[in-house]
């Protein structure tokens, strides 16, 4: 069988029909190019064409890369983080053990006391979750947005951390054993086929371990494709300021349908 | 209570009928988060063999969740048909194993013993039963089911067309139809998730779905999967609806979290009954897929096969015209790879069968999750030989509004080809009334949305 023959969308005729493929390819080029979605591939025979099989795999690759990979340490130092780990040990257990992911290890419990302010009006917290791509691509804007922000408004930030193998809810482990007014925990979301590098900010007024998501609001979608980091820190200041305004977060603080995925 | 295998060493003793269920399931993280796995294979195998040599009346006898505190199980034990049970409730899970895979066991044969059978039995058996087992069984069993066509019936094998869009868009949802249907996907329903869970949403699609459904006379149905109570009030306001679907869970407290209960099913079939644009009879799709009770904290210190078992007990009740797992959906806390995935795959599917269920798949994983798509396209194929009523399929196998990858409409036609399947007969005849299928097989013009504009 030749394979041209099976293949639906290639230009390649002309003459009588040239016409009638003209219309065609005009009409699948309205489809293909309003949609976000793999319309108008193509197949070879029963199966997609080698160059649409070829980008869903190299798609999914840069998604598990993003899943896969650390945080580089130098980000980690040029934005002056206290480096801190939850208890739990590789990706693989990360993946598997969302609690252990809420919980910091024994040495980084040590290190969060001797080394970060008490008290403060807001603890912000930078976890690498699900995307390290997300992190390296949103948190410099989005802190340094955040950070002036805050400080404007004389807002206490105390000493922002990293935390290695975070969770949402690790937040309010930190936000506990600081006694943090609130804390905005800044993380990397589960990566898509479109993009790795979507961040989502979650926040929580009260911090104290168990507390229900219910209680916790979140700015999900930061990317430039999405939220650019910049708004999205400008928003999180205002938030914050609501937040502690009204001494709430979550339903609490408004109706909130929006997800929460990590 | 004390249950003891038969060549018992210490540690071969589990407290309860629920302690061995769940360190008899074979291994998945869900369990082991739940702090309820077997902690060694020894332990594990311990568990099987305690669990065949118990008999089918102590299963029926000791629920996992108390009849007193849970609806399901009221829903399961009341549909037990008494005369057929008291013909096995002296088996052995492992007698009823050994009756399943006989080869004088047919159809006939399975759907004598159905009406006996309670979910806890029928996880119970599958706990003892491997892959080739499981695939062997299932399709020895023919479901069918009808709502404007019948889906189930030997060598057809039919396909959700997911047309999902990001943002709700109605032209980018007709246009990824336009797509499927030009692959020959989109025999078992045009089923959309919405991204806004509204009536007004729910409408429009319904009615999208609907119109190009009449204006192609494509012999099929269609489906919105927004929640039951949002459907419910579009069908009230005249939206057409040819399936009323609704996520389930195999406890009272997990469809608690997901919003129902069985007053509300009872309502949501009986409009579906009178209100739905399809001939029917069958008006139903449930969607199910292990660990969801435990992900909303509603599991009771029940394994996850156990309680997805359940969900098909309670499906039973609304005689659905699909109902599908959708197993590697939930995150790898739950399904750690594809290894997990295609295990619970097969159960899944499996037990619903024997449930007498019109049974179908979603083969899907999400990007934080080991597995690609090589392990659902293996699950394809394992499931079809099994004999599956239908896959969910999506473009290229990207859903790029629930963010995870599924099968692609590309499936359905390798599927047939390799098992020598058509999609169900009305829909086949449509097909080449188009021009998209002669032979046996999609014609070269398949493949091409513009068919359809």
């Amino acid at each position: 069988m030749a394979s041209d023959s099976n293949r639906t969308h290639d230009a390649d005729s002309t003459g009588k029909s040239g016409q009638v493929d003209d219309r065609r390819d005009e009409a699948l080029r309205r489809i293909v190019d309003r949609t976000p979605t793999r319309l108008g591939v193509g197949r070879a025979g029963p199966r997609p064409t080698t160059a649409s099989l070829l980008e869903l795999r190299a798609d999914h690759g840069l998604a598990r890369d993003a899943v896969h990979s650390r945080v580089d340490e130098t980000l980690v130092d040029d934005l002056e983080l206290v480096k801190l780990r939850t208890q739990v040990a590789d990706t693989d257990q990360y993946l598997a053990r969302p609690d252990l992911g809420r919980e910091l290890a024994d040495e980084s419990l040590e290190t969060l006391r001797a080394e970060c302010a008490h008290a403060p009006d807001v603890q912000i917290i930078v976890s690498d979750g699900l995307s390290s791509t997300a992190v390296e691509a949103n948190v410099p804007e989005l802190l340094a947005v955040l950070r002036d922000g805050l400080a404007d408004r004389d807002i206490d930030v105390g000493t922002p951390v990293f935390v290695e193998y975070g969770r949402v809810d690790v937040m309010d482990a930190i936000g506990e054993e600081l006694e943090a007014d609130c804390c905005v925990n800044l993380v990397g979301e589960r990566p898509g086929l479109r993009t790795a590098e979507s961040l989502s900010a979650y926040l929580v007024y009260g911090p104290e371990r168990g507390l229900p998501t219910a209680k916790k609001s979140v700015i999900s979608n930061i990317h430039d494709g999405g939220l650019p980091p910049v708004e999205a820190g400008a928003e999180l200041v205002d938030l914050v300021a609501e937040m502690l305004e009204r001494e709430a977060s979550g339903i609490d603080l408004r109706d909130d349908d929006r997800e929460f995925t990590t | 209570m004390s249950i003891q295998t038969t060549n018992a060493s210490a540690g071969d003793r589990f407290d309860s009928v629920v302690e061995v269920l769940a360190k008899a399931n074979e291994p998945k993280t869900g369990d082991e988060l739940a702090g309820i796995a077997a902690e060694s294979d020894a332990e594990r195998v311990a568990a099987k063999r305690a669990l065949a040599g118990m008999r089918l009346e102590t299963l029926r006898e000791n629920p996992v969740v108390p009849s007193e505190e849970d609806e399901v199980t009221q829903v399961i034990q009341d549909a037990v048909r008494e005369p057929i049970y008291d013909e096995i409730k002296d088996w052995t899970v492992a007698d009823l194993r050994e009756y399943l895979v006989a080869s004088e066991t047919g159809d006939h044969e399975i759907a004598a013993i159905r009406p006996g059978l309670t979910s806890e039995m029928i996880a119970a058996v599958t706990k003892l039963m491997s892959n080739m087992d499981l695939v062997l069984v299932t399709s020895k069993m023919e479901i069918t089911a009808r709502c404007n066509t019948t889906v189930g019936e030997d060598g057809t094998l039919s396909f959700r067309l997911q047309p999902n869009d990001p943002a709700d868009d109605i032209d980018n949802i007709i246009d990824a139809t336009r797509e499927g249907l030009a692959y020959g996907a989109g025999d078992a329903v045009i089923g959309v998730n919405p991204v806004t869970d509204t009536v007004e949403t729910t409408t429009r699609i319904l009615e999208a779905t609907h119109d190009f459904i009449e204006e192609w006379d494509v012999p099929t149905q269609n489906c919105c999967l927004s929640h039951v109570t949002t459907q419910m009030d579009a069908i009230r306001e005249g939206a057409p609806a040819d399936l009323v679907f609704q996520s389930l869970a195999g406890t009272e407290t997990g469809n608690d979290e997901f919003g129902v209960d069985v007053d509300l099913l009872d309502e949501a079939y009986d409009l579906a009954q009178r209100r739905c644009t399809s001939s029917g009879p069958n008006v139903m799709y449930f969607e199910t897929g292990q660990g969801a009770e435990l992900s909303g904290d509603a599991h009771h210190g029940v394994d996850q096969l156990t309680l997805e078992a359940r969900c098909y007990g309670l499906a039973k009740r609304y005689d659905p015209f699909l109902v599908n797992t959708v197993v590697g959906f939930i995150g790898p806390e739950y399904l750690y790879d594809g290894q997990q995935v295609i295990r619970a795959g097969l159960e899944d599917v499996f037990m619903g069968q024997l449930h007498g269920i019109s049974m179908g798949i979603d083969a899907c994983y999400t990007n934080h999750i080991q597995a690609d798509q090589n392990d659902i396209e293996n699950l394809a194929v394992l499931l079809a030989a099994a004999g599956t009523n239908y896959f969910i399929t999506v473009p290229m196998g990207d859903d790029v509004m629930l963010n995870y990858q599924s099968n692609s409409y590309h499936d359905a036609a390798a599927l047939w080809e390799i098992f020598d399947l058509e999609p169900t007969a009305p829909f086949r005849e449509w097909l080449v009334d188009v021009g998209l299928w002669e032979n046996g097989r999609l014609t070269d013009r398949a493949g091409d949305p513009t068919i359809f504009t």
